[in-house]
């Protein structure tokens, strides 16, 4: 089952996911498609205007472009959600105001789906470190295995927030 | 087509092992991937399929201390490689290095999970109250002789 993880470059949920079974949805395939595109439309990171026009899909025409850009960027891994980990209050996650109103619109476009979600806090100590771990685990596996790598989708009974846990 | 695309994997040895010896037996592995030393680790790169073999079989090796995030970039990349940037940590090596310190954390949670453990739901951190925190404040402000009337 592919799983949307928040934060979305997140060394330890990617695998923590890829460990437990699942496929990771991660922003480094994204962004791998881009970088290592032929063409240099618009370097270094291939962003191009049509991007911002592709998160209108999310966001309206008067939210700034950066907002709508990386939203588009994100678009690929929300579609093909199949089920979220959102983890808050990552020290790394602070940014500038265009990153943490997309991440805002990120959290609740996931949310509003109706796709099982995890959230969690991030562990700030051994013991929530561990129970961080086990979260994750009873979570992952009551989605139901499926073979990540074949990438065979298997129904899910919709349960929108079927486990939330602060 | 997925299965030809060139992909590339950092692997991340939280403690106990060094990178050298990873990279060991992730040459035992398979030769069809580029395999470069790093100082959390390794960055293997090659075909999905060659990689995801290699990685698989590396983790085996210590899989509570291994972990593994595939990267956008690929090695040595002028946008991101260190060598031309003047010196300082590459983009992405402090988030990186913040994750590092809190795996063996992690670890220990993964010990757990082999033995079947439960979550247990810990109690959520209070702040203090206001009275208290208003009483420590007038103490604090009367050893410096401040106003403590209010």
């Amino acid at each position: 089952m592919k799983v949307f993880i928040y934060p979305a470059n997140s060394l330890i949920l990617s695998d923590l996911v890829e460990r437990f079974g699942h496929q990771p949805l991660t922003i480094m395939k994204e962004i791998r498609k881009k970088v290592t595109d032929p063409g240099l439309d618009s370097p270094p990171m291939n962003m191009t205007p049509d991007d911002a026009k592709k998160g209108l899909k999310y966001a309206a025409i008067e939210i700034p472009s950066g907002v709508r850009g990386r939203m588009s960027l994100m678009d690929p891994l929300i579609e093909e959600s199949e089920a979220a980990i959102i983890v808050e209050d990552a020290d790394y996650m602070f940014g500038c105001m265009g990153c943490a109103r997309t991440n805002e619109l990120l959290k609740y476009v996931i949310r509003t789906k109706g796709i099982p979600v995890l959230e969690l806090k991030y562990p700030k100590n051994e013991n929530e470190a561990k129970n961080f771990v086990l979260y994750i685990k009873e979570f992952l596996d009551k989605l139901g295995k499926t073979d990540a790598k074949a990438g065979e989708k298997q129904k899910l009974a919709p349960e929108p927030k079927a486990e939330v846990k602060k | 087509m997925p299965e030809e695309e060139n992909i590339t994997k950092m692997i991340v040895i939280s403690d106990a092992e060094l990178p050298s010896d990873i990279a060991i037996s992730a040459y035992k592995v398979s030769s069809d991937v580029t395999v470069k030393e790093t100082c959390y680790g390794l960055m293997v790169t090659g075909k999905r399929q060659e990689v995801d073999k290699v990685v698989d079989a590396v983790r085996k090796v210590n899989p509570t201390k291994i972990f593994v995030k595939e990267r956008g970039f690929p090695p040595g990349d002028l946008r991101r490689c260190r060598a031309n940037r003047g010196g300082g940590p590459r983009p992405g090596f402090h988030q990186l290095k913040e994750e590092l310190d809190l795996l063996p954390d992690i670890g220990k949670g993964l010990v757990l999970v082999e033995r079947g453990s439960k979550p247990v739901p810990l109690p959520e951190e209070k702040s203090i109250p206001v009275d208290i925190f208003k009483k420590i404040i007038d103490e604090e402000a009367a050893k410096y002789g401040g106003n403590n009337t209010q």
